[in-house]
């Protein structure tokens, strides 16, 4: 996938410049996205996180012009679809039946899945394929082939009533890659189903994103869902993206601090925090004691960290809660720690564990 | 029993059965209005209700100006009285059917009076489609007429059926005044052969076989909405 991407044009698959979309209520002006610019490039998996109303979906409906952006520039494929400042609608570079046409280009799914209920699985996938040039025989066997993929041939003739969340999830996905798209928008996709049935929706888009080199872009309040597939992340709120940069990156180095909260989330730090925080060690912490968190990532997980403390600083490390990642292929660990030693083995020790590359967050305690 | 009958219902018997004041005539011009002031009135109603929905702000083509006219043709027709409409397009009807009275000149304000509730009811069974599958459809890139009939129609079949039913028997309920401009029918056997003339079973035969009419347009509309529902 690396190899081919290299391969590629080096120019992003999706280009995202200074979007706002602002809607006009009777009295209020409301800044759903303010200033955006996103790259994505060709065979990511490029994950948004945010609470809801961040402005996530409206940002993505950018990049298919279900939602005309009020400034900005949206640039697909290298075609531009939308250029303008102020210009609302004018803005549009494209005609309305080109746009329909690219529109079958960039597969979309939704949290609710939104499946036509009157018409059977095979149907709802062959409705994206009306304006397909395949021949009615041809459209018949892609429909049977796409099924298959999603596996769920045997429910060919079954409504969607008649289905689980997950199979839902999957006739939708099946119908979004009808039109062999390159670009697959995922909105909350797995936010309405159940933990077991997210992972197989997830391992499904991993898949797609391996073998078809589909680029995916990834919405979510779940920073889980992000950890197991994207390769990039951003992070929005009110309207802005906060952080953006490598999965790897942003969970290891995370900034700012509703990043921070996202992560804690995932990796149920959040719950250990607040647990251990009640606790007595921590209440009742000594002038000589630091409660810290280490991050630390691939790298420096082979150096001996707690044993390099005692022995070169006499610090000892007692370790509250610990936690190890793989993500894209590298361990990301985290450890909450009650750090004890004297005031300069406590400052040097620390200064150490950053010059490793481990990141320290002193959570309470004297340096805090 | 038959006897019995011609003692018990004396009036009705003397209705007779198919001359111009007999029973079968009634339940003809009956149905002759329903069915063709249901098909006018019905498009009528399909386009204004249709055209409420995709030039609404939140429609697939939002259209200020458009909407504002359906709209206010639509409230304007429905805060007429149907039994002054009737008075009222009279002078319409005449240059549409060339005369005022009878059953044929009744369809034209039938058709008026039902086509604004209709349009209504269409645009609430309509609004009910879940927008979420409107925009799917949109994100695969169907076009306008493919979302109209691709999805508006086709998912909001068996709610179309549902409101189509009771603007039917609302309309039934219309035909009856239709009598006053002449144009026959059950309404008009129950007022003017059997109300004005203290013949009261006439009235009540006449309103059974109304409630008999209602009754199949229930059971049908019924069986056909819940036949047409995949949810």
């Amino acid at each position: 996938m690396r190899k081919h991407q290299n391969l590629s044009m080096t120019n992003p698959i999706i280009s995202l410049k200074n979007i706002d979309v602002t809607f006009q209520q009777k009295k209020r002006t409301i800044e759903a996205v303010k200033n955006v610019s996103i790259d994505v490039n060709r065979g990511d998996v490029f994950g948004i996180v945010g609470y809801s109303g961040a402005g996530k979906s409206t940002l993505v409906r950018v990049i298919n012009l279900l939602q005309v952006p009020t400034n900005g520039q949206v640039i697909v494929n290298g075609e531009t679809f939308f250029d303008g400042q102020g210009a609302g609608k004018s803005g549009v570079q494209i005609k309305p039946n080109e746009l329909r046409d690219r529109r079958r280009k960039i597969g979309m799914i939704f949290q609710h899945f939104n499946l036509l209920n009157e018409r059977t699985v095979a149907e709802n996938v062959a409705f994206a394929l009306q304006h397909s040039p395949l021949k009615a025989d041809e459209k018949q066997a892609k429909v049977a082939e796409l099924l298959e993929l999603v596996e769920l041939t045997d429910r060919a003739d079954q409504f969607p009533a008649q289905l689980s969340g997950g199979q839902k999830q999957r006739v939708a996905i099946a119908r979004a890659l009808a039109n062999d798209p390159e670009i697959l928008i995922s909105d909350e996709a797995t936010s309405a189903l159940d933990p077991k049935t997210t992972n197989q929706i997830l391992a499904l888009l991993k898949k797609l994103n391996q073998q078809y080199n589909l680029t995916i872009l990834l919405i979510t309040h779940e920073m889980d869902a992000v950890k197991e597939v994207a390769n990039k992340v951003a992070v929005m709120q009110d309207g802005q993206v906060l952080e953006e940069g490598s999965t790897l990156d942003i969970f290891t180095k995370p900034q700012a601090a509703l990043t921070k909260e996202f992560i804690e989330t995932a990796t149920n730090q959040d719950k250990a925090l607040a647990t251990i925080a009640e606790s007595d060690a921590i209440t009742t912490l000594n002038d000589n004691e630091v409660f810290a968190r280490l991050t630390y990532s691939g790298n420096s997980t082979n150096e001996p960290l707690i044993t390099t403390l005692y022995q070169k600083y006499e610090v000892v490390a007692n370790i509250l809660y610990g936690n190890v990642e793989i993500l894209q292929g590298t361990e990301v660990g985290s450890l909450l720690v009650i750090l004890s030693g004297s005031a300069d083995g406590l400052a040097a020790g620390l200064q150490s564990l950053k010059d490793q590359g481990v990141s320290v967050d002193i959570l309470k305690g004297k340096q805090a | 029993m038959s006897n019995w009958f011609s003692q018990t219902f004396p009036n009705v018997v003397y209705q007779g059965w198919s001359g111009d004041t007999g029973w079968l005539t009634a339940i003809n011009q009956t149905i002759f209005m329903t069915f063709w002031s249901a098909i006018f009135g019905g498009l009528l109603g399909l386009i204004f209700g249709f055209g409420l929905v995709v030039t609404s702000p939140r429609g697939i083509t939002p259209n200020k100006v458009l909407f504002w006219i359906f709209d206010k043709i639509v409230s304007i027709f429905r805060a007429i009285p149907f039994i002054i409409l009737l008075a009222f397009i009279a002078p319409v009807t005449k240059t549409i059917v060339g005369t005022q009275i009878g059953s044929t000149a009744a369809l034209v304000p039938l058709s008026l009076g039902v086509f604004p509730f209709y349009a209504r009811q269409v645009q609430v069974a309509l609004t009910e489609v879940d927008s979420g599958i409107v925009e799917a459809a949109q994100a695969v890139g169907a076009s306008f007429t493919e979302i109209v009939f691709g999805v508006y129609l086709r998912e909001g079949r068996s709610e179309l059926i549902r409101v189509s039913t009771v603007t039917l028997i609302s309309l039934i309920g219309l035909t009856a005044m239709a009598g006053a401009i002449g144009a026959g029918g059950l309404g008009n056997m129950a007022i003017a052969y059997g109300y004005n003339r203290f013949a009261n079973d006439t009235t009540l035969v006449a309103t059974f076989l109304v409630l008999v009419l209602v009754l199949i347009v229930q059971v049908v509309g019924d069986y056909l909405a819940k036949r047409y529902n995949h949810k």
